[in-house]
């Protein structure tokens, strides 16, 4: 398993490149990818064909500015032909900046921090009271949690004991500009999520073997989830892993190739 | 139990998606919660939370009915409307109670004298502002199967005139008169019809339009009365921008027609906070008042007895 999703997050992290002319949220993509790639893959129930059923597993990226990763991991799938990635920000397809709807399997777009949290309460209670067993899945970001809303959806999940969701933080400990601790600091995160009620378990965000353990632990007996997945931003670039000044990316042709060697060289991203 | 809470347990009876949710705003539903049982949802005070779990809800084929008090429900989650209602076209309907004048003592963090220009901004959105509590529960049926969301200015207000039924985007009139159009939406209506009978005794024939649905707008009626009212009245609760009379100014430039129109509204100021009454008669929104404001505009520079 893990040589394949290996093989597969080179791919993606490739397929993420391709979307970088015209600028993209590379880092924050990459942080992310490879937790994206291993749910899909390894973790949710849902597919192609049952996009709409009522027993699929439900996945919300709330940082949606790392739609690339996402786009990336539908191409991998198979939802998504790869040729469409080249339009890109062209007026001819749906393919920006932030996720929608119009892209097959994605289930509600985002962009505007500290929104799916709530909106994945909402699905994970409706799964309560309809006595579904569909996962509830929401990635966030670290910098996202600056939003309060974030934080009355956590009280509110934790009240109805919504033991079906599933919260993973992209703890690459960068925000926009800024370290996060620099700014405005989290920690310690984890113990604010379990005085809130949560079962909290950490995870490294690249390393598929312990992905597999920790979300083995979901779901608990009674308690909500979260996940502080452990990441690099830039994740696989090492001139980009971690920059600070790295965020919303726009590179010249010249960058790009030089930023694909860079890739190539990176036989074990891992 | 009141006739709004009655509704919503027969429109559950039919469609049983029905959800009810709130933001420990429990005055339009207070007797409800154990009745409706898992379909009755508080989470607190936290207006976008619940925005946002309604639309999980709405994805989940549930018909969320969410409720708070209309200040911060339209104003403390309005990018949550916006965004995560409007923009994905969700079935979800807004209660916002204490609206308008309706906040009585509260002063101005609790006056919602902007939802109509903040909601019926967002594309999707539909907006119903009932005269009273009959005509409240003559448009609900309508409004809850529409596929669209709205926003429901709610008002319980005791009826003092019998509505006609209701109709999608159509006003219902008072009496007739070319000499004054009185348009106007939600509490103010019995202030209006009560200001006919005084009209009428100083020899000026009005009539009344209460609007009801404010989007979408009885724009064919609108452009009747422009056409054979000497002078058009926009009265609400509302700021002077982005209410009704905003919606009139619009339709007027739109098609290039000209006509008098008095405003009475609130121009760049919060009003008084007092009792609903006194409310009225201190910002001159009584229907003594508000003939009086008529007659003086109608018999401007001119001799009259």
């Amino acid at each position: 398993m893990e040589d394949e999703l290996k093989e597969i997050a080179l791919r993606a992290r490739r397929h993420i490149l391709d979307m970088t002319e015209g600028g993209c949220f590379l880092g924050a993509s990459y942080s992310c990818v490879d937790i994206i790639l291993f749910l899909y893959k390894k973790f949710l129930n849902v597919d192609s064909a049952h996009l709409k059923d009522p027993t699929r597993d439900y996945f919300f990226l709330s940082k949606g500015h790392s739609v690339p990763a996402l786009y990336a991991t539908f191409v991998e799938l198979g939802w998504l032909e790869k040729e469409r990635l080249k339009n890109h920000l062209k007026t001819n397809d749906d393919i920006y900046w932030h996720p929608n709807t119009k892209i097959n399997g994605v289930e509600f777009h985002s962009g505007s921090l500290g929104h799916l949290l709530s909106v994945a309460v909402g699905v994970a209670l409706d799964c309560k009271i309809e006595q579904r067993n569909n996962k509830v899945v929401v990635l966030l970001g670290d910098g996202e949690l600056n939003e309060g809303s974030n934080w009355e959806s956590l009280l509110i999940a934790s009240t109805f004991k919504l033991n079906n969701l599933l919260i993973i933080i992209d703890r690459n400990k960068i925000q926009a500009n800024k370290i996060t601790e620099e700014l405005i600091p989290l920690e310690p995160l984890k113990e604010k999520f379990n005085s809130f009620g949560f079962y909290v378990d950490s995870v490294n965000g690249h390393d598929f073997n312990d992905m597999d353990i920790k979300l083995k632990k979901y779901p608990n007996e009674d308690k909500p989830t979260i996940l502080i997945a452990e990441t690099v931003r830039g994740k696989g670039i090492p001139s980009i892993e971690m920059k600070t000044d790295k965020w919303f990316c726009k590179f010249t042709d010249d960058e790009i190739n030089n930023y694909k060697l860079e890739l190539e060289q990176m036989t074990d991203i891992m | 139990m009141n006739k709004y809470e009655n509704f919503l347990l027969s429109y559950k009876e039919k469609h049983n998606n029905l959800m009810v949710l709130t933001v420990e705003n429990r005055s339009a539903i207070r007797d409800i919660s154990n009745i409706l049982g898992n379909s009755f949802i508080d989470v607190g005070i936290a207006e976008q939370s619940m925005v946002g779990i309604s639309a999980g809800l709405a994805l989940c084929n549930k018909l969320p009915i969410i409720h708070g008090l209309a200040s911060f429900l339209t104003m403390r989650s309005f990018e949550f409307i916006r965004t995560d209602i409007g923009y994905p076209n969700l079935t979800i309907k807004l209660v916002g109670t204490f609206s308008g004048f309706l906040s009585e003592g509260n002063g101005p963090t609790h006056q919602a004298i902007e939802d109509i220009a903040l909601m019926r901004n967002i594309p999707n959105m539909n907006i119903f502002c009932p005269a009273d509590e009959d005509d409240l529960i003559l448009g609900l049926e309508d409004v809850f199967n529409s596929p669209n969301p709205f926003y429901i200015r709610y008002n319980d207000l005791k009826a003092i005139e019998k509505h006609k039924k209701f109709e999608m985007g159509k006003s219902e009139t008072f009496s007739e008169g070319n000499d004054v159009s009185i348009l106007v939406y939600g509490v103010l209506f019995n202030q209006a019809i009560k200001a006919l009978s005084k009209l009428k005794k100083k020899g000026i024939k009005a009539r009344v339009i209460n609007l009801r649905t404010l989007k979408p707008i009885d724009k064919k009626k609108i452009l009747k009365i422009l056409d054979n009212s000497d002078l058009i009245v926009t009265l609400e609760d509302h700021f002077k921008v982005g209410g009704l009379f905003s919606i009139m100014a619009e339709i007027m430039a739109g098609g290039k027609i000209y006509n008098k129109i008095l405003p009475i509204s609130l121009d760049e100021r919060w009003f008084k906070p007092s009792l609903f009454n006194d409310v009225l008669e201190h910002e001159g929104y009584t229907a003594e008042q508000i003939s009086k404001k008529i007659y003086k505009y109608l018999t401007k520079g001119k001799n009259v007895k």
